[in-house]
């Protein structure tokens, strides 16, 4: 009898560590596709909990959530600029990768070329006066005679 | 003389940045919503879960609403100050317990003190999502027509209730 019921016990245990098991791999889906656009998008947006991620790298729960939440909506055949424009709408340009170029990202998208475009001014400008110093600086008589002096040594 | 002063020149401008950079908080993220309308919702009241509550009965008044949950140390920081606030009856608050349990809510509640009118049970995040929260505590003031005035990321402190919040609604209430 005692011998049924550890067997039965050890039944139920087996089956609960399955359920366990089950849970954790939570975002299989029969519709690959939906998951390839998941994946695509979550890998695009920020998490804005731990901001040097993407969704799809970051634990935080709120991450977890919003990739539930792209998936349901790519499920339902909304294109990737929908679900983009849907997060953008709560959460600001902040959790796009790539911002948008506008007013006030103008600086973000245009500040490195200008700022190489400065560089190669400041270049161009120096080695214009280094070759103007060449050119425009023939030896003076002194300096001349000095020069055929340690030539002729 | 000049080439001499190109160098400070570059100093000046990097430190500028950086003593401003020392004053920003890259946490908190600019909320699209603000001057947009209070996204809408209707969900369970936390004291009566048989009862709604949408932000359509608030229509008319100048109301906070503050995301919290029994689980978030900063609310527990701010909270005094939220009870203190609606003993004075100067604004209405209404909670959202974000991804809470009622049981822990409840009795945290009890514990220190309920500051709100009236909690939203906010249980899958799904309205703290609307509204764009990615961290509790967040309060957003609305006003009378339903527009969201300001947010405030993080907890409230006494600078932010004094110097902006308190003068906000004061301004949004005479409208």
């Amino acid at each position: 009898m005692l011998k049924k019921i550890t067997h039965l016990l050890a039944v139920c245990l087996l089956i609960c560590s399955f359920n366990i098991v089950a849970q954790e791999a939570r975002p299989m889906q029969d519709n690959a596709a939906v998951e390839v656009q998941v994946q695509r998008l979550a890998s695009q947006l920020r998490c804005l909990v731990c901001q040097n991620q993407t969704l799809a790298d970051s634990h935080a729960e709120l991450a977890q959530d919003l990739v539930q939440e792209i998936r349901e909506m790519a499920a339902k055949g909304m294109t990737d600029k929908e679900i983009t424009d849907y997060l953008v709408a709560r959460y600001g340009d902040f959790v796009r990768y790539s911002p948008p170029l506008k007013a006030s990202t103008v600086l973000l998208w245009l500040g490195p070329f200008a700022l190489l475009l400065a560089g190669g001014f400041g270049l161009f400008i120096q080695l214009r006066r280094r070759q103007r110093m060449a050119v425009d600086a023939p030896l003076t008589e002194e300096e001349a005679r000095k020069v055929s002096e340690l030539l002729n040594k | 003389m000049k080439r001499a002063l190109l160098p400070l020149v570059i100093f000046l401008v990097v430190a500028g940045f950086l003593f401003k950079g020392l004053y920003l908080d890259p946490r908190e993220v600019p909320s699209p919503l603000v001057g947009k309308p209070a996204p809408q919702f209707n969900l369970s009241r936390l004291d009566n879960p048989e009862k709604k509550i949408s932000p359509k009965e608030m229509l008319g008044k100048v109301w906070l609403f503050n995301a919290w949950a029994s689980w978030c140390p900063a609310c527990k920081d701010e909270h005094p100050l939220l009870v203190e606030l609606s003993k004075t009856g100067f604004v209405p608050i209404i909670g959202l317990d974000y991804k809470d349990t009622n049981q822990d809510a409840q009795q945290w509640l009890d514990q220190a003190g309920n500051p709100y009118v009236a909690n939203a049970v906010d249980a899958d995040g799904r309205v703290g999502i609307d509204y764009g929260v990615y961290g509790v505590p967040e309060t957003y003031v609305i006003d009378k027509n339903g527009m969201i005035a300001y947010k405030q990321i993080g907890p409230i402190t006494m600078e932010a209730l004094r110097d902006t919040i308190i003068p906000l609604v004061k301004k949004l209430q005479a409208q």
